[in-house]
């Protein structure tokens, strides 16, 4: 009998070890980071190559397309007069001051709507219309309710931003496989409890979708307000910075505060949603390591 | 581990069934799954529900397990909550195979140092231990279900109500396996349920899966199910010719 149980133990490791999936890492680290990093840096370099190109093709006039050097000169100085500094600051905290009570109002919103279908019927076509209409069209609003100020800007952030993550709460949520809740139920899991240990975890790559493109709204957001809403009070962002370009009939300044604001936006995506997207992806086996 | 069968002087029935009935729907759409079923399951005792498709098989375990209610009848539960296995493993994908077994202790609000050590004590159960971080994506399909069998233990020793027999409900919990995988976790399965004395209920639609692993054998019809014979296998490991026949017939009286 011992003999037998252990034969029948070492069937199953054997077992076990046949059938356990394989994960290759692909080469070393140095070569991963190569490989991610070499095409969009090849990309940029031939768009720069182009703009040079048409711009030493002189097809534009000087004031339409300005040469690159000059609008790296433009950013150049705002680096070493330390500008670039301030107008980034206020910039970005307000996108992330306005980032962070889109996600408290979000993800209550969102939880309400997947969850009772009374509000899901009757709120969720609304926020879902919100998400479509550019929340631009706020700020004449906005202005005219709050006047030109830090709380005419944050409305009109909040409403670029906390539809998109309150959808995308709920379409994470609507994706969760129903086995899961079964499952835990089974378990014991009682109402609170099945939100907060198995909908709110199961729910979160699809969530993580929602915030990354919340971001992007808010950011975008953002950027539109400050383009119309300049007022000596509200300090230099850079969508000012933009205006004042365009007030200047200065097009090499345009297009550096065309550059900033796109590397902001990129950045945050790449050095936080990003990040933090792949590790939770990683994390439940939903990567192909090639992404 | 849970209670064994030597720790009880006085055997209740974990579950004993009451010409319970369940109906889906209602009017003329209406489709009856389960009419007037009598069973009753021992304590420690290993029994599988056998029948084809749309039998009510599956009805029935969540009707135990509480995922759903009787539309008649009445369903005696005296065990502590019943574990239940489906026929997935159905592991949540975020947590690592420990802190799957980990889940239910940890809603039930056991203290992380037990909850540890009783996780680790069931993955060495299922002959797991010392894969308790690996993710479920790491896994095969066969440790996948041994990791879900764990968590479903877990999920009846965390209540306070030892004492109470216990039963472990299983779901066709095998049938997505590959048959050399079945084979072995069958072994597996029976080796449990010795060492832990609890009793199972086991839903299958293979007849060699039932009579090998089960002491009594419950044949249910299809549409509405009814419990149609019961057969003590435990002697009688032929029985396997003799219970095909009587399933054969119960399908063939679908055909017109």
């Amino acid at each position: 009998m011992p003999l037998e149980v252990q034969e029948e133990g070492s069937v199953e490791a054997g077992l076990d070890a046949l059938d356990t999936p394989i994960h290759t890492s692909e080469g070393s680290r140095l070569r991963q980071i190569a490989a991610r990093v070499l095409p969009p840096v090849g990309a940029i370099v031939i768009l720069v190559a182009i703009w040079q190109a048409l711009w030493a093709a002189a097809f534009w006039p000087e004031f339409k397309l300005p040469a690159p050097a000059a609008v790296w000169s433009q950013i150049w100085q705002l680096v070493t007069s330390g500008d670039i500094g301030g107008l980034f600051w206020v910039s970005v905290h307000r996108a992330v001051i306005g980032f962070a009570i889109s996600l408290l109002i979000a993800v209550p919103l969102g939880l309400a709507i997947a969850n009772i279908t009374v509000v899901r019927r009757g709120i969720g076509p609304l926020v879902s219309g919100l998400q479509s209409l550019p929340s631009v069209a706020w700020v004449p609003a906005a202005i005219l309710w709050f006047g030109l100020n830090d709380r005419a800007i944050y409305w009109v952030v909040l409403l670029g931003a906390v539809p998109s993550i309150a959808n995308g709460l709920v379409s994470g949520l609507d994706q969760v496989p129903p086995i899961l809740p079964r499952v835990g139920k089974a378990l014991g899991a009682g109402r609170f409890g099945g939100i907060r240990y198995i909908l709110l975890p199961a729910a979160l790559p699809g969530f993580l979708g929602g915030l990354k493109q919340g971001w992007a709204f808010s950011w975008r957001s953002l950027m539109a307000a400050e383009l119309i809403a300049t007022s000596p009070e509200l300090g230099e962002g850079l969508g000012q910075y933009l205006h004042n370009g365009m007030s200047l009939s200065d097009i090499s300044m345009v297009f550096a505060g065309i550059v900033l604001i796109f590397v902001v936006g990129v950045g945050i995506e790449l050095l936080v949603f990003r990040p933090l997207e792949s590790s939770v992806l990683r994390a439940r086996g939903l990567t192909s390591s090639a992404r | 581990m849970t209670a064994t069968i030597d720790a009880l002087p006085d055997l209740l029935s974990p579950v004993r069934f009451h010409q319970v009935g369940k109906t889906f729907g209602t009017g003329q759409k209406a489709v009856v799954a389960l009419d007037g079923v009598d069973l009753e399951v021992s304590a420690g005792e290993f029994v599988c529900l056998l029948g084809a498709s749309g039998c009510g098989k599956t009805t029935l375990l969540n009707l135990v397990a509480g995922l759903d209610r009787p539309t008649s009848g009445r369903i005696e539960l005296n065990s502590s909550r019943p574990a239940v296995v489906f026929q997935e493993p159905a592991l949540m994908p975020w947590l690592t195979a420990a802190g799957n077994v980990e889940l239910p202790l940890r809603m039930a609000g056991v203290p992380k140092a037990q909850r540890r050590a009783k996780a680790a004590e069931l993955l060495e159960l299922v002959r797991l231990a010392g894969l308790g971080d690996k993710r479920p994506h790491e896994l095969s399909g066969g440790m996948r279900q041994r990791v879900a069998l764990a968590r479903a233990l877990a999920s009846t020793t965390d209540s306070g109500d030892a004492g109470k027999p216990s039963l472990l409900l299983m779901d066709e919990p095998f049938s997505a396996l590959d048959a050399i995988t079945r084979d072995v976790l069958q072994g597996e399965l029976l080796r449990i349920w010795r060492a832990t004395g609890t009793a199972i209920l086991f839903v299958t639609h293979d007849v060699r899966e039932a009579v090998r692993l089960g002491q009594r054998v419950v044949l249910l019809s299809s549409r509405p199910g009814r419990v149609v014979r019961q057969w003590d296998v435990n002697d009688a490991p032929d029985a396997v010719d003799e219970i095909n026949t009587a399933l054969r017939k119960v399908i063939s009286s679908h055909a017109a």
